[in-house]
C-alpha cells in the first residue's frame, strides 16, 4: 500500500539514542492502533501466537513490568517472567549465562530491566533474540521515553517546537536520558531543572538548557516531567532534606501559577507525592500521569509488534502482500 | 512509473450503479435495516461500505450502524513478510456486533485470507447474528472455502492481470481496472 520504504527498527531497542526520528515516529504512529484493542472486551490478537518472550528483571519494577506483560498477553505471545532480586552489579558470566540458558529453551524475546548502564546492548550483542532494554542503570529507558512522547503528542498535537523541561534527578535517571534523546530527535525545545548534586557535570552536551530555579522552568515550558526523587539517594547526601527539596525543588500549584499556561504535568511514577509533586498537581486537571500508564502498554504492544519475526530482506514480499 | 496496460471495467457511474443494485440486495437479503451493521475492512472496502451506507440510508430513510476492521494482526502471513505492515484503525459499531446482522464489505474478493482473518477479528469482538460478505469485485483465485453473499461484479483474470479498486478518499478517482503486466518491460 504504503509506496514509500518503511523504516525498519533493526533487532533489538536499546535506546533511543540510536533511533531516527522517523523511527520513533513509526513506533508512536503503530501505537494509535493498539490504544484500542485495549478498550476491547476481549482484549486480545494473535500477532505473537507462539513467540516466547522473557521478561528478565534484574531489578525491582511492578509499573514497567506489568505493562510489558500486559502488551505481550494482549498480543497472544506466551511470557515468563525472572526476577532476580539483589542483583545490582553486571557480573558479565552470569548475565551470559543466564542468556544462553535461556536461548537453549528456544526463546523469541527478552525484555530485561538491569542495574548496571550497558546490559541491554551487552546482552544484544550476544544472543540471536530481540532483546528490549527496559531501563538499563542509568543509561535509558526507551519504552517509557516513548510513552512520554506519545503522551505529549496525544495532548499537545504535536512534539515539534515544544518546550519541555525535566525536573529533579537528572543524574540518576535513564528517563531523563531517553525523554532528551526523543524529544530533540522530533524536535522539541528541551531544559532540565535540578539541584546541581542531581545534574551531570557534562549535561549541557546533550543539547539541553539548564534551569537553577524552578521558577524560571515553569515559566518557560509548555511540559514539565517532573522525575522521581530517588529516596535512596538521601543517604548519600545529594538532598540535605525531603522537606527541602520540596520547598525549593517540588512541583506545588503555587509555583505553578507563575505560568501564563496550563502545563502539562507529566510524571513516570511512582511518585513520592509531597516530594517532587504534590498531591494537588498529581491528581490535578493538567496532570497526565495515568494517561501515560495507559499509553504504556500501547506503546509497547507497538515494539513487540515492530521487531517481533520479520525476515530482513523480505521488503519487497511486504509490499506486494500489503497490496492484496 | 507505470508501464502496464490498464483497462477501466468500471467507471464512476457503473460502480455508482452496483452499489445501488448491492444496497437493495442487502436490504432485501436481511429483509429490511433492523440490527443491520455494515463493516468495511480497511481502507478501501471502509470507503465502499460507506458508500452502501449512505445508499441504504438514502432509500430507506433510516440512519444505519457502521463500523471498520484493520486485519494486520489477524494476517496468516505476518511472521514471514518483511518489515511490519503498517497497523491502521479498527471501529467496532457503537452497539457492538453481539446479535447484529453484520454485512462485511470489502473492495476485491481474491484468495478469501483477507476475509478469514476479518472473521476472526469479528469473532473476537463478540457473537453477530450472522455475518454475510459483499463485495464490490469477485476476482476468483480462493484459496479459502469462502464465497461472498453480495457481488458487484466478477471479473475473469489472466495470470498476467491484477485488479484495482480505486476510491477517491485513497486515489483520487472511484472505478476499477484491470491492470495487465507488460511482460515485455520486465
Amino acid at each position: 500500500m504504503a509506496s514509500s520504504p518503511v523504516p525498519t527498527l533493526g533487532k533489538d531497542l536499546v535506546g533511543l539514542e540510536s533511533l531516527s526520528q522517523e523511527q520513533i515516529l513509526m513506533i508512536l504512529d503503530t501505537a494509535e492502533p493498539f490504544k484500542e484493542i485495549s478498550e476491547r472486551r476481549i482484549k486480545k490478537v494473535p500477532v505473537l501466537r507462539g513467540k516466547t518472550i522473557v521478561n528478565l528483571f534484574f531489578e525491582a519494577s511492578t509499573r514497567t513490568r506489568v505493562s510489558f506483560e500486559f502488551a505481550e498477553k494482549r498480543l497472544s505471545a506466551d511470557t515468563v517472567n525472572i526476577s532476580v532480586a539483589g542483583s545490582s552489579v553486571i557480573k558479565g558470566e552470569t548475565l551470559v549465562d543466564t542468556a544462553r540458558n535461556l536461548e537453549a529453551m528456544r526463546i523469541d524475546m527478552v525484555v530485561m530491566r538491569h542495574g548496571s548502564s550497558g546490559a541491554a546492548k551487552f546482552l544484544a550483542d550476544r544472543i540471536p533474540s530481540n532483546v528490549i532494554n527496559a531501563g538499563d542503570g542509568r543509561h535509558e529507558h526507551p519504552t517509557q521515553g516513548l510513552l512520554d512522547l506519545l503522551t505529549i503528542r496525544d495532548h499537545c498535537d504535536r512534539v515539534q517546537g515544544l518546550k519541555v523541561c525535566l525536573v529533579g534527578d537528572i543524574l540518576h535517571s535513564r528517563v531523563a536520558r531517553s525523554n532528551i534523546y526523543g524529544l530533540l530527535k522530533l524536535g522539541a525545545e528541551v531544559a532540565v531543572c535540578a539541584p546541581k548534586t542531581l545534574l551531570p557535570s557534562a549535561i549541557g552536551d546533550l543539547g539541553v538548557k539548564v534551569f537553577k530555579r524552578i521558577e524560571e522552568a515553569i515559566e518557560w515550558a509548555d511540559v514539565l516531567n517532573v522525575l522521581r526523587l530517588q529516596l535512596e539517594r538521601m543517604e548519600e547526601g545529594y538532598v540535605p532534606s525531603l522537606r527541602e527539596y520540596n520547598r525549593i525543588w517540588g512541583v506545588t500549584a503555587r509555583k505553578l501559577e507563575l505560568s501564563p499556561q496550563d502545563l502539562l504535568i507529566l510524571h513516570p511514577g511512582p511518585m513520592n507525592r509531597g516530594v517532587e509533586i504534590d498531591s494537588d498537581v498529581a491528581d490535578g486537571p493538567h496532570s497526565v500521569i495515568l494517561n501515560q500508564v495507559t499509553n504504556g502498554v500501547a506503546v509497547r504492544m507497538a515494539v513487540l509488534y515492530l521487531l517481533a519475526g520479520g525476515q530482513p530482506g523480505s521488503a519487497e514480499a511486504a509490499k506486494k502482500e500489503a497490496g492484496t | 512509473m507505470d508501464k502496464n496496460n490498464r483497462t477501466r471495467v468500471m467507471d464512476e457511474s457503473d460502480v455508482h450503479g452496483a452499489v445501488a443494485r448491492m444496497a437493495r440486495e442487502i436490504v432485501e437479503f436481511n429483509e429490511g435495516t433492523d440490527g443491520l451493521v455494515l463493516m468495511g475492512i480497511q481502507r478501501r472496502g471502509t470507503q465502499i461500505a460507506a458508500l452502501l451506507v449512505s445508499e441504504i440510508e438514502r432509500t430507506e430513510g433510516v440512519s444505519l450502524e457502521s463500523g471498520f476492521v484493520d486485519i494486520t494482526l489477524y494476517r496468516d502471513d505476518l511472521m514471514v513478510v518483511g518489515p511490519r505492515p503498517i497497523v491502521g484503525e479498527s471501529k467496532l459499531p457503537s452497539r457492538g456486533v453481539d446479535g447484529q446482522k453484520v454485512v462485511l464489505v470489502d473492495d476485491v474478493l481474491h484468495t478469501g485470507r483477507t476475509i478469514r482473518a476479518a472473521l476472526n477479528e469479528l469473532t473476537d469482538w463478540g457473537r453477530p447474528e450472522f455475518i454475510h460478505l459483499c463485495v464490490l469485485v469477485d476476482r476468483g483465485g480462493r484459496e479459502l472455502p469462502i464465497q461472498p453473499d453480495i457481488v458487484g461484479q466478477r471479473v475473469e483474470l489472466l495470470e498476467t492481470q491484477s485488479v484495482e479498486v480505486h476510491v477517491p478518499e485513497i486515489d483520487g478517482a472511484l472505478g476499477v481496472e484491470i491492470v495487465t503486466i507488460n511482460s515485455e518491460t520486465i
